[in-house]
């Protein structure tokens, strides 16, 4: 598994690699050196914040004369000590549990949750898919075609309905059959929409009225390429729907998603998966070496 | 929009008012907090780099330095290089003769390039063309389905593409140039497929969906969200596919936009549209120069008037301004005003192209939620005439009445009595007189 995000990550590697090997036989200083790797947490979303924050204690804990492979580990071990003390693991293994899927527009919701139903299948997990997206057009075919290719039973409501009912109906069925796990795939929202924010917390109330301690995930479906307006939409999120992780998705293209890394230090939120593809095996738990080591390299 | 970084540039040009005299120390720290400003909003490292190196050279030349009004000369030089990369006059839609022209619309997964689709087609309706929409994408499920959907919505024609078909695309697209210059479709818009930048194999799909279709127009589709990597894949699109305009997606909510910057800096292509919104109509033509006005927080006055001019009742508007000029500005009006508001769009959307200084100067910290101009409006409908005429005669018992008439709460009526009485004492300052004045007016 580890290897693949490695080899999917290979080009944006040696680019980096050759980019130190420059400054290794210009000899540059630590100054010189500090901005480069400035310039490489900013490239890679990691916000001007954090990016600071990461420098500054950078300086302080190196010295003068410090090379840059040193530079380097120090930088490595800032980025896990920020990302490794929220890698929990997802909270669904008891029966009846519930994963929300909740996001921007456009950030692969759908996608992403048809990986999560993969992998909780290749578990020996009985679940089901609701469609609770009834506004964006041909959303709910969307996952029905998934559901066909997983063999995953999916509920839809009408277009246009309110999405609560449409999850009430599913949370009935789901209990009545005595499924494992049901995945929820809400509607794309921009966070600043008020109205479509508090209709997640109504699934919210209402999805734990009908089973305790539900949704046991809500999990956030962040495209890596997003810049520094994930940190917001992560805290917009927190507060509607109580994220309890990020799932980060296109990681395969060039975007690192560094952007993760301002939300780990300010929100204390955990990355949980990452997106790799768009095939249903696409998919893996969130590594902060990995992750950090991609990075940086 | 860019609410964020206007914010930060404005904090930068009020330092640089402060200083009076620019030295290469101010100025320094002045670079320093707009290269913040414009990496907070998400612009690229190597854009903002270069920009700072351009505004550097020429506000530290001497005529400027000696001049006394040395920080309006960098505001100004801010303002023409911001220009200057933005384009400086908005694009048309290029159509070819003899038609169909042909659209096509590329860009990344998830980047709304479908929604873009139907919001373009409605745009192109109202200059009465003729548009057919067509999505070739012979990848991802349900791609097909949701443009069909978004014109049945629209009531725009649409051309399915039979499974059969797509076993040979060559021959598919050609068919849809043939059926469009058969029917008199034009233009032809083409919904592709959206994939990550780094497949190869959709560069080839959509590299010979280009040399079949021959396109007046490929235009890149982004989302405004994205962060350093927006310059990438837009590079990317041009390099294997070429382009010719940008369309911005998702510039609603507080999009920091900088890709917007980045992209356009890049690329040297014009955005010709941005979307700022889900509905069809959150559609805007680009103007480059007013964009510019709006970061640097000087409002957008030109755009806000064409909208009045497009949506307003003109006698309404001049009844209002008369009560303005009078300073008799009672509930009365401000229901009309509030249905004026309404046709127009969003309040919010409304509020943002207001310029954040002089007699609008605290209006930016005023939060709307758009859903409050009908709760208004029904609040006043719950008044009676002697109460909207003469709001001071409104008691405790009124208001309740009133609050119960409109199903909204009690608060919600001393909200609006608050802020209306707020709004009559800001009417009377002169400076406010002196805008109204200036509005023409045909009598």
């Amino acid at each position: 598994m580890l290897g693949r995000l490695k080899q999917k990550l290979i080009h944006t590697r040696t680019t980096f690699e050759e980019k130190f090997d420059e400054l290794l036989k210009s000899g540059k200083n630590r100054e010189e050196i500090l901005d480069q790797l400035t310039e490489t947490l900013i490239l890679a979303d990691v916000g001007i914040h954090t990016t600071e924050k990461i420098i500054h204690s950078l300086r302080e804990k190196s010295k003068k004369g410090d090379s840059i492979p040193q530079l380097q580990k120090l930088l490595y071990q800032e980025i896990y000590n920020i990302l490794s003390p929220h890698s929990s693991s997802p909270n669904i293994n008891h029966s009846s549990a519930v994963l929300m899927a909740v996001g921007v527009n456009g950030g692969g919701k759908t996608t992403s949750l048809a990986k999560l139903g993969y992998h909780y299948q290749m578990e020996g997990k009985s679940l089901m898919m609701v469609a609770a997206d009834t506004y964006r057009a041909a959303a709910q075919e969307q996952l029905s075609l998934w559901g066909h290719k997983l063999n995953i039973p999916v509920i839809k409501g009408q277009y246009g309905a309110d999405p609560a009912s449409v999850i009430y109906d599913a949370l009935h069925s789901f209990k009545s059959r005595n499924y494992d796990l049901l995945l929820v795939d809400t509607a794309g929202r921009i966070h600043t929409n008020v109205n479509l924010m508090n209709e997640l917390e109504k699934i919210r109330r209402v999805t734990s009225k009908e089973i305790s301690g539900a949704p046991h995930e809500v999990l956030l479906i962040l495209d890596a390429s997003i810049g520094q307006n994930a940190l917001v939409q992560a805290k917009e999120f927190l507060k509607f729907s109580g994220l309890t992780g990020i799932f980060l998705t296109k990681l395969d293209g060039t975007a690192k998603g560094g952007s993760v890394i301002s939300i780990a230090d300010e929100l204390k939120l955990p990355i949980k998966f990452i997106g790799v593809g768009e095939e249903e095996k696409d998919m893996m738990r969130f590594d902060p070496k990995e992750f950090a080591n991609a990075l940086l390299s | 929009m860019l609410q964020q970084l206007s914010n930060r540039l404005q904090k930068t040009l009020k330092y640089l008012r402060g200083e009076g005299k620019i030295t290469e120390k101010n100025m320094t720290e002045a670079l320093r907090m707009m290269r913040m400003a414009f990496l907070e909003a998400d612009v690229n490292y190597r854009v903002v780099k270069d920009f700072e190196k351009r505004i550097k050279e020429k506000a530290l030349h001497r005529e400027v330095l000696e001049s006394l009004t040395a920080a309006q000369q960098v505001i100004k030089i801010i303002r023409e290089e911001l220009t200057s990369i933005l384009g400086k006059e908005s694009q048309e839609l290029k159509f070819t003769s003899p038609p169909p022209s042909v659209f096509m619309l590329v860009g990344l997964q998830g980047s709304g390039k479908t929604t873009t689709c139907g919001k373009l087609a409605r745009w192109v309706l109202n200059s009465q063309k003729k548009p057919l929409m067509v999505s070739f994408d012979l990848k991802r499920p349900a791609a097909q389905d949701q443009l069909k959907m978004i014109t049945q919505q629209l009531n725009i024609p649409f051309y399915e593409f039979s499974k059969k078909q797509l076993g040979s695309p060559r021959k598919a697209l050609q068919d849809v140039v043939e059926y469009s210059k058969k029917k008199g479709f034009d233009p032809c818009i083409v919904d592709t497929a959206g994939r990550l930048h780094v497949d190869e194999e959709l560069m080839k799909e959509l590299r010979m969906t280009k040399d079949v279709l021959n396109p007046s127009e490929v235009m890149y589709v982004g989302d405004a969200m994205t962060g350093q990597d927006a310059v990438k894949s837009a590079q990317l699109f041009e390099e294997k596919v070429g382009l010719t305009s940008v369309i911005l997606t998702k510039l609603d909510g507080d999009a920091r936009g900088g890709a917007a910057l980045s992209v356009v800096s890049v690329l040297g292509k014009p955005i010709k549209f941005v979307g700022t919104g889900e509905k069809f109509d959150k559609f805007e033509a680009f103007h480059p120069e007013r964009m510019a006005s709006r970061i640097l927080g000087m409002g957008d006055m030109l755009s806000l008037i064409e909208k009045a001019e497009q949506k307003a009742d003109m006698k309404e508007t001049e009844e209002l301004a008369r009560n303005l000029r009078k300073q008799e500005f009672n509930l009365q009006d401000f229901k009309k005003q509030l249905g004026q508001f309404k046709k127009m769009g969003s309040l919010s959307q409304f509020m943002s192209m207001l310029p954040q200084g002089g007699p609008f100067k605290n209006l930016n910290k005023v939060n709307i939620d758009d859903k409050k101009v009908f709760h208004y409006e029904a609040i006043i409908n719950s008044m009676t005439i002697k109460e909207r005429i003469n709001p001071k005669i409104i008691n405790g018992r009124r208001r309740l009445r009133i609050a119960r008439g409109s199903g909204r709460p009690v608060f919600e009526v001393n909200q609006l009595l608050k802020q209306y009485f707020e709004m009559k004492k800001m009417m009377k300052k002169s400076n406010f007189q002196k805008l109204i004045s200036s509005f023409p007016s045909s009598h």
